[in-house]
């Protein structure tokens, strides 16, 4: 059997960290929390953002779910909650639902306190205090069925679609025979291969919502009157060989592996636990798609990169994957995973098994590059004006 | 990998793909000698420059054929293209995700 060491949580999930998280809940808390978490060593980690303190009710909404998400990941042994007491995403609300999942939680108004500079004295006294909890958590050995394993991809090349992912993929079938979950998401990145995907849904319900997702994103440059070529491929994406975005799709879905489509689930929506492959409804935007996810309750993250992407993530440990062998050997010291052996004659399977093991030594604690390089990206999906006016009446 | 590696120079992901992945940059004139081309070809004469992770036509594609990489379309192409030349975004374009031909678009 498969296992690792990990931190078992009050609702029965397993953490693959132990972090405390300071989360601010608008733009005009983002720099205070960054300071709270500056001085508390690793394990404190901060996800600052640009949403403002005022957003229309579904994009609040969005904003909150996600920040109660990331609070309630399992990586997470306690968790700050800061506002600086004017934003509509009040902090209070956040938390709350943090500690309906029994983490531990506490909040911190910066106009209450006084001010940014006793805000952060008191905010450093509260982290304090959770590290001290987080520290009785306990540590036992899990199943890799426990495991929800994101996958995303970013800074893709030709080598993405034809090495990288498909490694990926089959770490994802592994841990799907394992009992565990994958989720792919990037949903702009499904246009051109939908009818693909649509095959392995596994019933009629999961493939509606998957090609509503696909059109509803492709609708957005008919709305507009313009042509995705401009952005996707993106120039990088270009000039690694990649022509078209259905090019780009078509190697990008490989990264889920071969096995059932079983759901498709909202932007930062809960991810199951021993659900089989699943796909969340994301942007193309790597960090804010890989935030969605650990939102979602992934405690591992692994990144393919053909050109060489360095970025991380503040609640999740972030393999990163190349299949490019420029890019394994300039950037070595940012990638977790040479896949490119693929084009000297490496079988798919094989890099597949590596990924895996991976996979599990760094839930088990292994520290990843990104982690090393303290790499701890975070931005959160802001609903669109045109999204917000697609979705109708808020109410 | 999945597919055929062509002469150590390019590979053919699937069967009935019109094109071909460059896993080395290839220099004009340089001869790619295999069984595994289409159309019962056995040698395929690079046209031009193509770079690491760029795609060359393995058979003659007309303008406005579909292009198939993966054993899927990946775009059409938008003039004649002749065996052994540089397939990119100057000679193939998207079917999708096109506002710009959207009905009613200007």
């Amino acid at each position: 059997m498969e296992t690792f060491s990990g931190y078992r949580r009050a609702d029965g999930r397993i953490g693959v960290r132990n972090r405390v998280a300071v989360l601010p809940t608008s733009v005009a808390a983002s720099a205070v929390a960054d300071r709270i978490a500056a001085d508390g060593g690793p394990r404190v980690t901060a996800t600052p953002h640009q949403m403002g303190t005022e957003q229309p009710e579904p994009a609040r909404r969005r904003t909150e779910r996600v920040l109660a998400g990331i609070g309630r990941n399992p990586n997470v042994g306690g968790a700050l909650v800061v506002e600086l007491g004017t934003e509509a995403a009040g902090a209070s609300a956040i938390a709350d639902e943090i500690a309906a999942g029994d983490t531990p939680v506490e909040t911190l108004s910066i106009r209450d306190a006084g001010g940014t500079r006793a805000a952060i004295d008191r905010g450093r006294e509260a982290v304090d205090a959770l590290l001290e909890e987080a520290a009785r958590a306990r540590l036992e050995s899990a199943d890799a069925s426990e495991l929800v394993f994101g996958v995303e991809c970013g800074g893709s090349d030709a080598t993405s679609g034809i090495a990288a992912n498909p490694a990926v993929g089959n770490a994802c079938d592994r841990l799907v025979e394992a009992g565990g979950t994958s989720c792919f998401s990037e949903t702009p990145e499904f246009i051109g291969a939908e009818h693909v995907l649509a095959e392995r849904c596994v019933d009629e319900s999961v493939r509606e919502r998957l090609l509503e997702c696909v059109d509803r994103r492709e609708s957005v440059a008919d709305l507009m009157g313009v042509d995705l070529r401009g952005t996707q491929p993106t120039p990088g994406n270009q000039e690694g060989g990649l022509t078209t975005i259905e090019e780009k799709s078509l190697g990008a879905i490989a990264k889920g592996g071969t096995t059932p489509i079983r759901d498709v689930v909202d932007y930062a929506d809960p991810l199951p636990v021993g659900g089989g492959l699943v796909v969340m409804d994301t942007p193309g935007y790597d960090v804010e798609s890989v935030v969605g996810k650990v939102a979602g309750g992934a405690q591992v993250i692994a990144f393919t990169t053909g050109r060489g992407s360095t970025t991380g993530n503040p609640i999740a440990p972030v393999i990163k994957v190349t299949g490019n062998p420029q890019t394994s050997d300039r950037m070595a010291t940012n990638m977790d995973v040479d896949a490119s052996t693929v084009l000297d004659g490496e079988s798919v399977e094989a890099v597949g098994e590596r990924v895996y093991e991976t996979l599990l030594s760094v839930a088990d604690g292994t520290r990843t590059e990104a982690e090393r390089r303290g790499m701890a990206e975070f931005a959160i999906n802001e609903l669109q004006p045109r999204e917000l006016a697609s979705l109708g009446d808020p109410t | 990998m999945k597919g055929v590696v062509l002469d150590d120079a390019a590979v053919l992901l699937a069967d009935g793909d019109t094109v071909a992945t460059a896993i080395t940059d290839l220099e004009a004139g340089r001869t790619i000698e295999t069984e595994d081309l289409p159309d019962d070809r056995t040698v395929l004469e690079v046209a031009e420059p193509i770079a690491f992770g760029h795609k060359l036509a393995v058979t003659a594609i007309d303008a406005g054929e579909p292009i198939a990489k993966y054993g899927e379309v990946i775009g059409s192409a938008t003039e004649r293209i002749e065996p052994g030349e540089w397939v990119h975004t100057h000679n193939c374009e998207s079917n999708r995700g096109r506002g710009d031909l959207a009905e009613g678009s200007a």
